[in-house]
């Protein structure tokens, strides 16, 4: 199979420009609330549509390129709109727009302060989403990956008091950490093969290195990309990052960062790595182990937690682990089943945390044990939150029935029992950590919440589409933008 | 004969020249000698630029002082090596000049002119050692410029006459070494023109009095490098000097001596020799190895600013001493690299802790709380944006020097230095964010509250002028431009310094 056909636009740059041309201008209103919202909502506008005009050739399987300049010797700062990397910039870039919405009715309903801080940097961090979604090599990966880390420790630390800080510091600490052991390996990379560019099926082969040697660089790169990925052990920060404001952690705790972190697990993989040499040193096994440990550990561990974003935090790890998992099972089914829980686990787990925001903000709730009865004061909110729930559990007609579905089909493809029983299991265990909220909040009364009403549609509009954008992608997954396309597509290029 | 070969000697006169227009009109309160120290740091960059480029498309120039033919006569050498560095030290000191202003009159209003006269001897006997082509002409700039550096030092507060005479004993004790290395060479090769030494060498073949030599050259250099373990006159010497001074000493001292271990080791030296044979520069990249991580620990002690700059300088002179130490090519891009990249954070961050000192009168990190943000706004921009650079985060230039050495490390499979590259970007995280978290955030545990948005709202910008905010804005500036062209940095002039050997 030849490689596919690439045409130089500067459309990839553009967008990963857009947002970064919004932040002076959001500093310079800071006193003007509404112009300043303005330019957020503008960029996030401008942005999906650039990525949107690139969707017509990506799905012909053209691919988009862009070099900025040479970065080091030797390697460019290039940008290639591959389909696996539009497939994440679309999701990343789409649901921007609704969480900045959400932010604008969250921020003021909460008396946020420092919100042009915030606004500023939310919109670097998307900036750096995309240049990762977009990266068409390593060290490019590792530019917006470290500018990414930079970006969302002023969100990380937004209250500023002591939990906070210290999450931040622990955030830092991991996360620059696993950049710099990401630097070593591709540094390693670059001796070994003189390229770092990120190629369908991988640019290692065998033999370059030892068994040891080879299982070494990988664990550097996956220690890598796994700490924003939330593998276990290496997750910890994520649970104690929910002290940032909740929109932050709908979409850069749910989405955007996290999802750069598997994201990046998904390139080493199928880009870096590849099939071949995966199977040939076992490493498919390592990363199986891995990923399966943290789904079931961290869904047990989110049946302890009260506080509803720690426990939504939790199911993250658990489904981000889905991701990586479906990348190690290497094969067709399990591939596809693994990228599109990116875009599903997406809209379900901003959904959720979009509802959790809305409780904390309009009935100043945080913990699962005090929602008895709100779901009748809040039916929306509680409506989409079971929307959510239902499709993290795999249950249809949600989009996470979809892929979980591609991911059993392909773990028995594999003949992995295990491995299968390893998402049955978990999904018995997300349907308990979950639907207690759902019961509480529905079928349990209580006098606190009479007369409450729905939050303010800033929040509940966002969050409505988020859940029915999650139905629909389970019927019709083809339906706006081609994901599922642009899934299948990715798979065939890293499995041909 | 080319007018152009004329540059090597137009870097090097502008500063002695300078000195002594400095103290023309000593009865006169003028501006004049802070004029003299600007242009003619000024000019002797532009020379060096030009020169550089001169040197990477037309070659190397070799300048016989008085029409003096070597090995008897003293040439200058302009290579694209020494036209980097003295690019490199004579740019950066400009800035610290112009930013000096205010400063130099404030702290030391008796000695405005002494000062400046004494600086720009150190920066003419910097570019000297760096140009000349003869060992013993080479110890004579030495020599000067240590002397100016031991008066600057010594200008400071009270403490500053006891580090001045621990960085004189040391410092002259680093200088005989030197020199008796080069007797050492002298008595096996018979001359002190470099090129001719490094000619004779091999010739005269493998003798203890070479090996001797060299040893005895790279410690005493090493002495002046604060190489570890010989760093400690640097901490006492940096802090209680005054600010410019330390401004100007800190960024490009430390440099110096570390062109002259390149020259040595990798241009008079066959570096392969030097590497297997003597394993010379196994030892200096694990000293600089151990220096970075003793820097940095002892920089997190710290509580001072300028003191946890002077701490991590040591650091960071390992990264230097760890990229000779790899002897090979990408160790050598790294090393050089960080050369300018060091030398611009660190004049940077010195030019801010200048600012601090010169508003609020302490730089005390402990006290340092977010009015500061809000009342230097742009200095504290400036000291992020050097921070994020030492920490070796993209894109700024400190990413790539440290890129450029984990190749090295990876070409020479050394995982110990890998491993200290690592480890020690994260103690830089510790203590710069220990800094940053003072300056940007609450930080006495309470959430930022309504009453906090009112104080600060109330809370006057009274940024640093502009003499003094100019500079530092360049510098940081200067830092992501260098991160963004540092290939073709690197592939300009960096890789045509590359002598053949290694």
């Amino acid at each position: 199979m030849s490689l596919p056909e690439t045409y130089s636009s500067s459309i990839p740059f553009l967008a990963l420009l857009v947002s970064l041309l919004a932040v002076p201008l959001i500093l310079w209103s800071s006193k003007r609330p509404n112009l300043r919202e303005f330019w957020t909502l503008l960029a996030a506008a401008i942005k999906f549509g650039l990525v949107l005009t690139l969707l017509p050739g990506a799905l012909e399987g053209k691919v988009a390129e862009f070099v900025l300049l040479e970065i080091a010797e030797g390697i460019e700062l290039s940008l290639r709109a591959d389909s696996f990397g539009m497939y994440f910039a679309l999701i990343a870039s789409g649901l921007w727009i609704l969480t900045s919405f959400y932010s604008i009715g969250y921020m003021r309903g909460h008396h946020e302060k420092k919100q042009t801080r915030y606004f500023a940097s939310f919109a670097v961090s998307l900036s750096a989403t995309i240049g990762i979604a977009f990266a068409g090599n390593l060290l490019t990966f590792i530019v917006f990956y470290e500018m990414l880390t930079l970006a969302t420790y002023p969100l990380v630390i937004h209250s500023e008091n002591r939990k906070a800080i210290r999450a931040g510091r622990q955030y830092l600490a991991y996360a620059l950490t696993a950049g710099l052991l990401m630097v070593a390996g591709s540094g390693l990379i670059y001796m070994l093969t003189g390229s770092i560019d990120f190629e369908p099926s991988g640019i290692l082969e065998e033999g370059m290195l030892g068994a040891g040697g080879m299982r070494v660089l990988f664990f550097m790169l996956l220690i890598g990309v796994g700490v924003k990925g939330g593998i276990m052990p290496l997750h910890s920060w994520l649970p104690n990052a929910m002290v940032a404001p909740t929109p932050v952690s709908a979409l850069l705790h749910a989405v955007a960062v996290v999802k750069s972190g598997v994201f990046g697990v998904v390139r080493m993989v199928g880009f870096v790595f590849g099939p071949d040499v995966m199977v040939a040193y076992d490493l498919n096994t390592i990363l199986a182990v891995f990923a399966g440990a943290t789904i079931i550990l961290a869904s047990v561990i989110a049946l302890r937690q009260n506080n509803l974003k720690r426990r939504l935090a939790y199911s993250t790890v658990a489904h981000l682990s889905y991701i990586a998992m479906g990348a190690a099972l290497l094969n067709a089914d399990g591939f596809t089943g693994g990228i599109l829980h990116i875009s599903t686990h997406a809209t379900m787990k901003i959904t959720l945390f979009f509802c959790a925001g809305a409780i904390i903000v309009h009935a100043h709730r945080e913990n699962v044990s005090d929602l008895d009865g709100l779901g009748r004061a809040m039916p929306w909110t509680f409506g989409a939150f079971t929307i959510g729930a239902m499709g993290l559990t795999g249950l249809p007609p949600v989009n996470g029935f979809l892929s979980k579905w591609f991911l059993c089909m392909g773990s028995l493809d594999a003949g992995q029992i295990i491995v299968l029983c390893v998402f049955l299991t978990s999904g018995l265990l997300n349907a308990a950590y979950l639907f207690p909220v759902v019961y509480r909040g529905f079928f349990r009364t209580s006098e606190k919440f009479e007369g409450l009403g729905e939050a303010n549609p800033f929040m509940v509009v966002p969050l409505c589409i988020t859940a029915a954008l999650s139905v629909v992608f389970c019927l019709f997954p083809n339906l706006f933008f081609g994901l599922f396309d642009l899934a299948t597509a990715t798979v065939d290029a890293v499995l041909r | 004969m080319d007018p152009w070969v004329h540059l090597a000697v137009a870097v090097l006169l502008p500063p002695f020249f300078g000195a002594l227009v400095a103290v023309l009109f000593p009865a006169r309160r003028t501006n004049l000698p802070w004029i003299a120290a600007v242009v003619s740091c000024g000019l002797a960059f532009f020379a060096s630029v030009a020169g550089l480029i001169y040197a990477v498309t037309e070659g190397t120039v070799h300048y016989h002082l008085g029409g003096w033919e070597p090995p008897m006569g003293i040439e200058l050498v302009m290579d694209p090596l020494s036209a980097f560095f003295c690019a490199v030290i004579a740019g950066v000191a400009s800035f610290v000049f112009i930013h000096g202003k205010t400063v130099v009159e404030r702290e030391t209003p008796e000695k405005v002119i002494p000062f400046y006269s004494t600086a720009l001897l150190l920066i003419g006997g910097l570019l000297g050692i760096i140009l000349t082509g003869d060992l013993f002409n080479l110890y004579v700039f030495l020599e000067i410029s240590s002397l100016a550096g031991y008066a600057l030092v010594a200008i400071g507060d009270k403490r500053a006459p006891v580090s001045a005479f621990r960085y004189l004993i040391l410092g002259t004790i680093g200088a005989s070494f030197y020199l008796l290395g080069v007797a050492f060479l002298f008595m096996e090769t018979g001359s002190l023109n470099m090129r001719d030494v490094a000619e004779i060498i091999p010739i005269a073949g493998d003798s203890p009095a070479t090996v001797a030599g060299l040893i005895l050259i790279v410690f005493g250099i090493g002495l002046k490098m604060a190489l570890f373990p010989m760093h400690g006159w640097l901490s006492d010497a940096y802090t209680h000097a005054t600010s410019t001074s330390t401004a100007i000493i800190a960024p490009i001292g430390t440099k110096v001596a570390a062109y002259v271990l390149l020259r040595t080791c990798f241009y008079m030296f066959d570096p392969e020799y030097v590497r297997n044979e003597i394993p010379l520069t196994t030892i200096i990249g694990f000293l600089g190895a151990a220096g970075i991580i003793w820097g940095s620990v002892l920089a997190i002690a710290q509580r001072d600013l300028k003191r946890m700059l002077a701490y991590s300088s040591i650091s960071q002179v390992g990264y230097i001493a760890l990229g000779v130490g790899l002897a090979s090519p990408y160790g050598m891009i790294g090393a050089v690299l960080h050369t300018l990249n060091h030398a611009v954070m660190k004049a940077c961050l010195f030019l801010v802790n200048t600012n601090i000192l010169e508003r609020f009168r302490h730089t005390h990190i402990p006290r340092f709380d977010r009015t500061y943000r809000i009342r230097m706004p742009w200095t504290m921009a400036a000291f992020t944006v050097s921070a994020i650079s030492m920490i070796g985060l993209p894109p700024t230039a400190g990413f790539f020097s440290k890129w450029y050495l984990v190749l090295g490390s990876w070409e020479r499979s050394n995982y110990l230095f890998l491993a200290v590259i690592v480890i020690s970007s994260l103690l830089n995280i510790v203590y710069f964010f220990r800094v940053l978290e003072k300056v940007y955030l609450r930080t006495d545990g309470e959430p930022y509250d309504d009453r906090n948005e009112q104080e600060d709202l109330a809370l006057k910008r009274e940024e640093a002028r502009g003499s003094m905010l100019f500079p530092v804005l360049f510098l940081a500036v200067g830092l992501l431009v260098i991160g963004l062209a540092n290939a073709f940095i690197v592939t300009t002039f960096i890789r045509p310094m590359i002598p053949d050997g290694l």
